[in-house]
């Protein structure tokens, strides 16, 4: 039981299950799927100053979220820690090919250590993903009113056009990165 | 049952099934992003269908939520094009530098990825920040 529960969970499984969670959520409370939308709530929680974005009840409006996302950090803890599957990721010979290629070199984990790491930390290559990519993560996913939970699976899932072009965003971003920003600084 | 621990539980199978599935992982996206696998598709692809139908039957079925409410889902503004395309691009170049979304940043913080504490607070930092741009930029 515990050997099945580090196995790496294939798509096919993993996908519906996800999609779940949208209809879960509007039964539990009638709420709609976006993860984003925490940090928004933590500003508005501990450093409101006097930006109007930032003036509202975050309790009444973000308190359930807030729980949800407390859940995913427990449900990282069991799967990521406790129930960690030892083997590294089976990725793709053309990925790992390309990122070798690159000057990658652990494949370990969830995350290459040649990026991630504290002492990466001091030099702009580490500032540049940790601190840049944060955040860009945070004021993209504000400016575009949602991120890949919000808008690629709750948005397009319920026919929005708004979500569609955020998701064309996601990718033009995603590709910049990918094919004209990594072979430099990597 | 609680309503919170009905929120808790249903975030600690979320964060479960990220790290299980390996979504949370810098070199998936970059899989992804190179278009080499299918496995990110394929995750994304079928919840978009799956939330699809369920919405659909909760429409066609009028459900209501545990406290009685019929359950309604706000439409999105489609005519901030600019607002969807630029945060979207900007969104997305920090998805492939950090190889994060928000969801997964605080599952890798609980599966023990102490690291990604920074991107984290640089989030936070790009989210209070735009709270301070927010009405000198285009929408």
């Amino acid at each position: 039981m515990i050997e099945f529960l580090q196995q790496p969970m294939p798509w096919y499984i993993a996908g519906p299950l996800i999609g779940l969670i949208v209809p879960v959520l509007l039964l539990i409370g009638g709420k709609e799927f976006g993860v984003s939308s925490n940090l928004r709530h933590v500003c508005a929680a501990c450093m409101p100053r006097n930006i109007e974005f930032f003036q509202y009840d975050w309790q009444k409006e973000g308190g359930w979220n807030l729980v949800f996302i407390a859940g995913t950090v427990i449900g990282g803890f069991i799967g990521g820690w406790l129930l960690n599957n030892p083997e590294p990721i089976d990725l793709s010979q053309q990925t790992l090919a390309e990122l070798k290629a690159l000057g990658i070199s652990d494949f370990s984990g969830m995350m290459p250590e040649d990026l991630f790491s504290w002492s990466n930390l001091g030099s702009l290559q580490g500032i540049v993903v940790m601190v840049i990519g944060g955040f860009l993560v945070g004021f993209g996913a504000r400016y575009a009113g949602g991120c890949t939970s919000g808008h690629a699976i709750a948005g397009l899932a319920n026919f929005q056009f708004a979500s569609l072009l955020a998701v064309i965003g996601f990718f033009i971003g995603g590709l910049i990165i990918t094919y004209l920003v990594y072979p430099f600084i990597l | 049952m609680n309503t919170y621990l009905k929120y808790l539980s249903t975030g600690i199978f979320f964060g479960f099934v990220l790290v299980k599935s390996e979504v949370i992982s810098w070199f998936r996206i970059q899989e992804m992003f190179r278009f080499d696998a299918f496995h990110m598709y394929g995750v994304i692809g079928l919840a978009i269908v799956v939330a699809m139908i369920s919405i659909s039957l909760i429409r066609k079925l009028k459900l209501k939520d545990s406290e009685n409410k019929l359950i309604t889902i706000q439409p999105k503004d489609p005519s901030q094009i600019t607002r969807y395309l630029a945060g979207g691009t900007l969104f997305g170049l920090g998805w492939a530098l950090t190889g994060a979304c928000p969801g997964p940043l605080f599952t890798l913080a609980g599966a023990g990825y102490e690291i990604i504490l920074v991107p984290i607070v640089g989030a936070v930092i790009g989210t209070w920040t735009y709270g301070i741009v927010r009405s000198n930029i285009k929408h």
